[in-house]
């Protein structure tokens, strides 16, 4: 057990390592760009799987909760985060000030997201499959709309990461970046493999079921809804500090489908499978440069393909872990 | 399952790693004869796809007459064009992948206010002189010092239309049905109706609409209802031609008035008899009878097969003052360049006299164009005092 | 007075689009229980074709009633054929999957068609032909109806009460509505279910194909991403008027393109997309069977 941990801290603080301090030095600022988003795709399908994969209540208006954060962090850190962050810069080291001042848009962005998620979840949870996802569908628009509206954070011109004094609010350490993604896998993971997570598999596997035996199916849904729509606010929160820039057109309900797709090519129910999809489904188009076009009809053509031959996705509802790889390897020598 | 879920990060994280070292782009130190890059982030397709195709067009004659007589400082101009196809924050990802993937050393664009505001930062940030050749709205130049403009900007382009419609067609009560999505729009909507207003003219109504929108008769049947002289219609091209036909069809048959948006030819594709006896404030006009504005015509319709618009000219001209500038620096780049630029005076363009002032924009003179059997027709000249 | 008159008139003609599109949703829930989210992308295909085809014919310059008619008829025909193709491969195999399948396999159909579209027939919005010259029909004081909102409004009739004639009196439209029922029992009953299904999606495509002319005429602006917005706007009709009901559709349309031009014209425009979305989320919670629907209670 002990070597485990410390094997795994080890690899972590290495992992750390290479993203702060080897890579910005040694790539271009634009792949340093793409792993960026390719953390933000992993962070916004995690968080998604845990309402439609494990919790089995089809969401498809993500990118509204995403919105949510990276405006609410957004409109944080230029109004208020250039003077805390100023004054942390007056005591501390300015990577450290920076590095202490980043969580609190985040978390800003989670919450606000997260009461939006509330808000959005007690009325629609109600309804059954179709009508849930286009309820979803609906409120990630009117969300985006109405943040359209509001001129204190750009509106249609967009909002731009620059604070009152003109101080850039960026945050692209990338190893910081990684550490929120990392943490956010883990609680998700943690949450769906908990005793609250039987309650949401129940729930996917018979609702009805579900609550003849007495499982608060709603509680357990909006539950579900809540911590996803937090993430997501992380997500965008995290988008919104990396990118410098945002606009409404990035949270529109395209974005919402693309989440979607990481999920279920992934593996309703796998947390590992929407890693994977995220990061492959993020990094492959900005390296097959000129597959731009094809890439949507792609992804479109994937779905239908999974959808009629391998519904469960790449993984299926299973993840991987290192004794099940080594069972895995095992069985292929054996076969051998 | 955390060790799980870790794993997989993991996993992710070293291929996408290993996938990123592979081919890495890295600029080389120029020899004398390595081209010099520069960068035009435009939207060749989507909505406003005129505005990028024109203004590429015309950039890429300038940059061609340039190089046939030997190119500057010794070295070609290589153009790289990135699309944006008319959308907001691609205008900035076409930007940043000019800047860092291509490392051109200065940037052309972008037409539309919204979409060089976008982008504007990125170049400032990166220290790269941006010159847009056609937006209008005055807050592109005050993202900073390398952003400059080589066409009026919308205080001046609002004033122009205000007093066209007070002075010349004698109207007293304007409606106003503008773009709220563009900043263009919404900029040049104001400074309209201050100077209307200032005038002793009544602006009897106001209404907005979004780009891609394809359904006004609600907002025109308010604006029917206000009895206006005339309505100014600040958009692009793509909702003009349709406002114009549904306002038709509702019986409303006063003037409309507009800004530089409407100069594309799909004006009067779309538009059809509802634009006719309509008009429009621009930087130039084709059928002007200046010298050097007719053999430019010519030879660009040669190479293009059609009249140039007013963007394939400010893209001409935006071209040849970078050129002109990097000569007169002596450098290629950086802030010998920008200050080349600044020092623009009287450079003769094709769309007028140009100097650029300490805002880094340029003073120019406007034209008002009537669209009058089925083609722009010069109507007048506004100086720029 | 006659703002409101006008305005009410504008919503009319906008909204029997609406009501065509809403149909062919209305239809394929009622047999299949399956919100077709590509039925969008199918009255973009039918607006794409009735371009193409115009500028074919010949007829794309001078405005014409034959030339309309041929292009009417060659975007349905067109239409029916991607609604039952579309139908034979994605919805057919999935028949009898979990509910969740066919719908994410519906988006993928959507986003296929879309960029599709884009690659096909080029990003750039694209000018229908006027092939009815547009001028005003009739005045009234200051009311104004146009030939072109006319021309819209009764032919939107018209097919709907064709299509109202079709499944109230005849033997298939019997045998679609036993199918919407209960579908088991139908087959036991010797009706050819996959036809059935076929001839559904065939009807409800050449409406919205119907509808994508329509719109040609009256908004001439088209491009391949056109069908979206509209799309949903046009299932929050059949959902507002009861989704399974055609009565309903036709009904659901009428009122939300009435809806969504009185908040553009006294609110703001800017809240038109919004509109429709507050409808459906109301609707949906406060009386989720819509108009004309009835209440189908789920069963352990």
């Amino acid at each position: 057990m002990r070597a485990r941990t410390l094997a795994a801290v080890g690899a972590s603080a290495f992992a750390f390592a290479i993203l702060e301090w080897v890579l910005p030095r040694a790539l271009n600022p634009y792949y340093l760009t793409i792993l960026t988003r390719i953390g933000v795709a992993i962070v916004a399908a995690v968080s998604l799987q845990l309402v439609n994969g494990f919790t089995g209540q089809f969401s498809i208006g993500h990118a509204g909760f995403m919105a949510v954060g990276a405006y609410a962090s957004a409109a944080l850190s230029v109004y208020l985060g250039s003077e805390w962050l100023a004054a942390l810069a007056s005591v501390l080291p300015v990577p450290l000030a920076r590095a202490l001042y980043f969580p609190l848009p985040l978390l800003a962005g989670g919450a606000l997201a997260g009461v939006a998620g509330l808000l959005v979840g007690i009325p629609t949870l109600r309804l059954r499959g179709d009508y849930l996802a286009i309820a979803t569908l609906g409120f990630g628009e009117i969300i985006r709309i109405v943040i359209l509206n509001v001129d204190a954070v750009g509106g249609a011109r967009g909002f731009a990461l620059t604070g009152q004094n003109g101080a850039d609010l960026r945050y692209e350490d990338l190893g910081a970046i990684y550490a929120v993604v990392a943490i956010s896998v883990a609680v998700i993971a943690r949450l769906a493999y908990s005793s609250a997570g039987l309650a949401f598999r129940a729930v996917r596997e018979d609702e009805t079921a579900a609550a003849a035996i007495g499982v608060a199916t709603t509680r357990v849904k909006v539950l579900a809804f809540v911590v996803s729509s937090f993430f997501a606010g992380v997500a965008g929160a995290l988008f919104a500090h990396s990118e410098g820039y945002i606009h409404t057109n990035s949270f529109s309900f395209v974005r919402s489908f693309e989440i979607m797709v990481f999920v279920v090519l992934g593996g309703l129910g796998s947390i590992t499978g929407a890693v994977i999809a995220a990061t492959v489904l993020t990094a492959a188009p900005e390296g097959l440069r000129g597959f731009g076009e094809f890439r949507m009809i792609l992804y479109a053509l994937l779905l239908i393909a999974v959808m009629i031959l391998r519904p469960q996705g790449l993984m299926g509802s299973r993840e991987l872990s290192l004794g099940a790889l080594r069972g895995w390897l095992r069985g292929r020598r054996a076969a051998a | 399952m955390l060790r799980a879920a870790r794993r997989a990060g993991g996993i992710a994280l070293v291929a996408s790693a290993l996938w990123a070292c592979g081919p890495g782009q890295s600029g080389g130190a120029g020899a004398a004869k390595d081209p010099i890059r520069v960068g035009h982030f435009a939207s060749l397709t989507g909505d406003t796809a005129t505005f990028g195709q024109s203004t590429d067009r015309g950039i890429r004659m300038a940059f061609e007459e340039v190089n046939a007589k030997g190119g500057v400082l010794g070295r070609p101009i290589e153009l790289i064009t990135e699309d944006d196809r008319s959308v907001t924050e691609e205008a900035r990802s076409a930007a940043q992948k000019l800047i860092q993937r291509d490392e051109v050393v200065a940037l052309l664009g972008e037409v539309a206010s919204s979409r060089s505001l976008a982008a504007a930062p990125e170049a400032q940030r990166a220290g790269v002189p941006m010159i847009s050749p056609a937006s209008t709205n005055p807050r592109v130049t005050e993202v900073g010092d390398d952003i400059f403009r080589t066409c009026f900007i919308d205080p001046f382009q609002g004033a122009v239309m205000a007093r066209f419609a007070f002075d010349d067609l004698k109207a007293r009560r304007v409606a106003v049905l503008f773009d709220f999505k563009q900043d263009y729009s919404v900029g040049l909507a104001e400074f309209f109706r201050k100077t209307f207003q200032q005038l002793g003219g009544e602006i009897v109504a106001d209404e907005r609409y979004t780009s891609g929108d394809i359904e006004f008769r609600a907002q025109l049947t308010t604006i029917r209802g206000a009895s206006p002289d005339a309505i100014f219609v600040p958009g692009y091209y793509t909702e003009v031609g349709l406002i114009a036909k549904q306002a038709r069809e509702l019986g409303l048959n006063v003037p409309l008035l507009g800004g530089d948006g409407w100069d594309s030819e799909k004006t009067i594709e779309i538009g059809g008899s509802a634009v006719e006896g309509d008009y429009f404030s621009t930087h130039y006009a084709a059928d002007s009878d200046d010298p050097h504005v007719r053999d430019f015509v010519r030879r660009y319709q040669a190479k293009n097969g059609q009249v140039p618009d007013a963007m394939a000219a400010l893209g001409y001209d935006a071209a040849r003052i970078l050129v002109d500038s990097m000569a007169r620096a002596g450098k290629t780049e950086g802030p010998a360049l920008r200050d080349a630029i600044a020092a623009t005076k009287d450079f003769p363009g094709i769309t007028g006299r140009i100097t650029i002032d300490p805002q880094r924009n340029a003073l120019k003179d406007a034209v008002v164009l009537k669209i009058d059997g089925g083609r722009f027709r010069y109507h007048r000249t506004v100086s720029a005092q | 007075m006659e703002n409101l008159l006008q305005q009410l008139v504008n919503g009319i003609a906008w909204g029997s689009i609406y009501a065509l599109v809403a149909l062919g949703y209305t239809m394929v829930y009622g047999v299949l229980r399956l919100i077709n989210f590509a039925h969008g992308e199918v009255y973009m295909v039918g607006a794409m074709t009735g371009f193409y085809a115009a500028h074919a014919f010949g007829v794309a310059d001078q405005p014409s009633a034959l030339g309309l008619a041929a292009t009417l008829v060659a975007s349905m025909a067109a239409c029916a054929v991607l609604g039952a193709t579309i139908e034979r491969v994605a919805y057919r195999p999935l028949r009898h999957a979990p509910r969740l399948a066919p719908l994410i396999t519906a988006i993928g159909v959507s986003l296929l068609l879309q960029n599709a579209g884009q690659l096909v027939f080029g990003a750039d919005p694209k000018f229908f032909p006027p092939l009815v010259a547009s001028r005003e029909a009739w005045r009234v004081g200051s009311l104004a109806v146009s030939n072109i909102q006319v021309t819209v409004l009764a032919t939107a009739l018209l097919l709907m009460a064709g299509l109202e004639l079709v499944v109230m009196r005849t033997r298939v439209g019997r045998a679609m509505r036993a199918v919407a029922q209960d579908a088991d029992a139908a087959a036991l009953m010797g009706v050819p279910v996959d036809r059935i299904i076929q001839l559904t999606f065939v009807l409800g495509s050449a409406l919205a194909g119907a509808a994508g002319i329509l719109v040609g005429l009256s908004n001439p602006k088209i491009d391949p991403l056109m069908g979206l917005l509209p799309g949903l706007k046009a299932f929050v009709a059949a959902v507002l008027g009861g989704i399974g009901s055609i009565p309903g559709a036709m009904l659901g349309g009428l009122l939300l393109g009435i809806v969504e031009t009185l908040v553009a014209g006294y609110l703001s425009s800017t809240y038109r997309d919004a509109i429709a979305f507050v409808v459906l989320i109301a609707i949906l919670l406060y009386r989720p069977t819509g108009l004309f629907g009835s209440a189908q209670p789920e069963k352990v």
